[in-house]
């Protein structure tokens, strides 16, 4: 008969229809600005900068410009601090001066994310941005980008957790460093302590180079 | 003397049809359908000339989305080309991707492991399961039935684009794919829900199927419109389901058996007239082909690592040399051509990209045909103008 699947698509879309008074399945919309849909696992919006602490002293980043170079729409500017401060390990690092991006041009593409090797740039999930300054507003600065170790915790508790993990063993690895050189020099200082006493020649005490800044051999080995 | 002065092209002068006496009937009209036309999916303009409602000539006019991708991959580093290509087709990122992770790997001799061989299919069938889904909803959308099987369609689509946030981080632009393998792992948790997605759409396509396949008005207005021969179809090198529309048994995943295709049981679904019913009936049976897959891989996938240890993200300098990959995309074969000297970008980047191709014998489909049914062929080739234009 002409038109008899015409009405059973009719009916389909019938069933549709009066389905989603009834069941949750079919009712597929969410009014959005009052309702809200949960964010799916790794969902990324725009790139921030992680800080530990403070947020001018604690910030990761160490200016090395990789993101910046890597980046594919060239949407950040980088510029290197004249001085260093200590970063997490207590080494001198540079730190940006300017770190700005714009995120009218970003793609959310999280490549800087990628190639970071310093575990300080991350991809918020914050989506509402609009604004109805069409200049400055979507330049974001360093102070506008950076963003908690514990805000990251909460957005990406798994990721966050790695990428602690991450920069733990590279604080290990540092502090172990430190510690064998401590212990290297003490080891040195001890030897030549004892090559001056098996061979008392020179009367002047041998010339021990102890800096103040290496921490004091507290233990004596 | 020129090649052209000696051949003019096929449509170079029309003329109006003449009645009995030998008079013309009436005057030829030039319509200029687009670039802001909603049949024509996206910034794509045909100037059509009309005898009465029949199409005489049509010349596509395109580019104007054209971005300059190509030279844009050559002046930045390999990585930085991989978000670029999850523009290309955008509804389609995942296999974009995978077509220039597939070229990579084979430049710089990368194993992708067991695991990430199965994701990349799992992601790659999931997207062409929205991809011919979505396609279906236009093609129909474009027939003049307006709303209801797109929104079903786009209500489908989301689930799957759900899965692909999940893992991704985005909808759309995943950008997942890497040299030697993938990006992020996906967890047990993904997989549950892929395979739950997986095992409802099956459903989903009889209530589709069950509203359109046998529809009177769909028969009518795509049985015997827009046919393309077979050899017409192998000559303007056309592929994807237009070609096997066509009668062209020619699947990529079964001719060149990229990634671990060899390993699953699926068949190559083929039309016989070429017509757009054969169009729309392939990428259905296409989907019912794609569920299979799914079902096997999400049943296969090992565990172990997602990525090949020796692939790196900074300072990627692949040695010189040259190398093209293709994939079996949802619109056809989609390929990428890459020189490499040795330097951290390309030398040469080309993309090979299926719609374009198919669009190239758009005004064979449609000459003797009514305007409206121009509307619809133009939705069966399955365009998408950020890949044709590029």
């Amino acid at each position: 008969m002409l038109g008899e699947q015409i009405i059973k698509g009719m009916a389909i879309t019938a069933k549709n229809f009066f389905g989603s008074y009834v069941s949750k399945e079919r009712l597929t919309t969410v009014q959005y600005p009052e309702e809200r849909l949960p964010q799916q696992g790794n969902t990324r919006q725009f790139p921030m900068l992680v800080f530990d602490g403070d947020p001018e002293k604690g910030l990761r980043c160490v200016a090395c410009t990789i993101c910046e170079k890597e980046c594919p729409p060239q949407c950040i500017y980088i510029v290197k601090s004249k001085d260093k401060k200590p970063d997490y390990k207590g080494q001198p690092q540079l730190y940006p001066a300017i770190f700005d991006i714009d995120i009218s041009v970003c793609m959310s593409c999280s490549i800087c994310v990628e190639v970071c090797p310093f575990e300080s740039i991350k991809m918020n999930t914050e989506f509402e941005l609009s604004t109805d300054d069409r200049f400055g507003a979507l330049l974001l600065h360093k102070n506008d980008l950076a963003k908690s170790n514990e805000y990251y915790q909460k957005l990406h508790p798994d990721d966050a957790k790695e990428s602690d993990a991450a920069l733990a063993v590279e604080k290990a690895k540092a502090e172990a460093k430190v510690k064998a050189a401590a212990e290297a020099k003490v080891a040195a200082e001890a030897k030549a302590k004892a090559a001056a006493v098996a061979a008392p020649a020179p009367a002047t005490p041998t010339p021990t180079t102890t800096s103040s800044a290496t921490p004091p051999p507290a233990v004596a080995k | 003397m020129s090649a052209t002065a000696e051949m003019p092209p096929k449509n170079f002068e029309v003329k109006p049809k003449l009645d009995a006496s030998g008079q013309p009937m009436g005057e030829l009209l030039e319509v200029s359908m687009g670039p802001h036309h909603p049949s024509t999916h996206g910034v794509f303009r045909m100037d059509v000339v009309l005898d009465g409602e029949e199409v005489v000539k049509l010349k596509p006019v395109f580019g104007y989305l054209h971005r300059n991708h190509e030279k844009i991959g050559e002046n930045i580093s390999y990585l930085s080309t991989m978000p670029y290509t999850d523009r290309l087709d955008y509804f389609c990122s995942m296999t974009n991707n995978w077509a220039y992770a597939l070229t990579i790997d084979r430049l710089a001799g990368l194993a992708v492991p067991e695991r990430a061989e199965y994701i990349r299919v799992i992601m790659a069938e999931l997207t062409r399961l929205q991809n011919h889904t979505c396609l279906i909803g236009f093609f129909v959308q474009d027939m003049g039935a307006l709303g209801t099987p797109m929104m079903y369609a786009f209500r489908e689509r989301e689930k799957i684009l759900d899965l692909f946030e999940s893992v991704s981080g985005a909808r759309m632009m995943c950008n997942y794919m890497r040299f030697g393998g993938v990006r992020v792992d996906v967890n047990d948790a993904w997989l549950a829900q892929a395979k739950k997605v997986t095992n409802e759409y099956g459903k989903f396509l009889d209530e589709f199927e069950g509203f359109l396949s046998q529809n009177e008005i769909l028969l009518a207005r795509t049985q015997g419109v827009g046919v393309i021969p077979k050899a017409l179809a192998v000559n303007a090198s056309i592929t994807g389901p237009m070609l096997r529309a066509a009668g062209v048994n020619y699947d990529l995943r079964k001719v060149d058996k990229y990634g671990i295709y060899s390993r699953f049981d699926f068949r190559v679904p083929v039309g016989e007239h070429g017509d757009l019913y054969d169009r729309y009936m392939v990428r259905v049976l296409e989907m019912r082909e794609s569920i299979k897959i799914l079902q096997q891989a999400l049943r296969d996938i090992p565990a172990g690592p997602f990525m090949d240890p020796k692939a790196k993200l900074r300072g990627f300098r692949p040695k010189p040399g040259e190398v093209y990959g293709r994939i079996e995309g949802p619109k056809g074969e989609l390929g990428f051509y890459v020189i490499s000297d040795g330097s951290p970008n390309p030398y040469r980047y080309r993309i090979r990209p299926p719609s374009f191709i198919n669009l190239t014998i758009l005004e064979d489909m449609c000459l003797g045909h009514k305007i409206a049914d121009a509307v619809v062929i133009l939705g069966s080739v399955d365009i998408v103008l950020g890949e044709v234009d590029r």
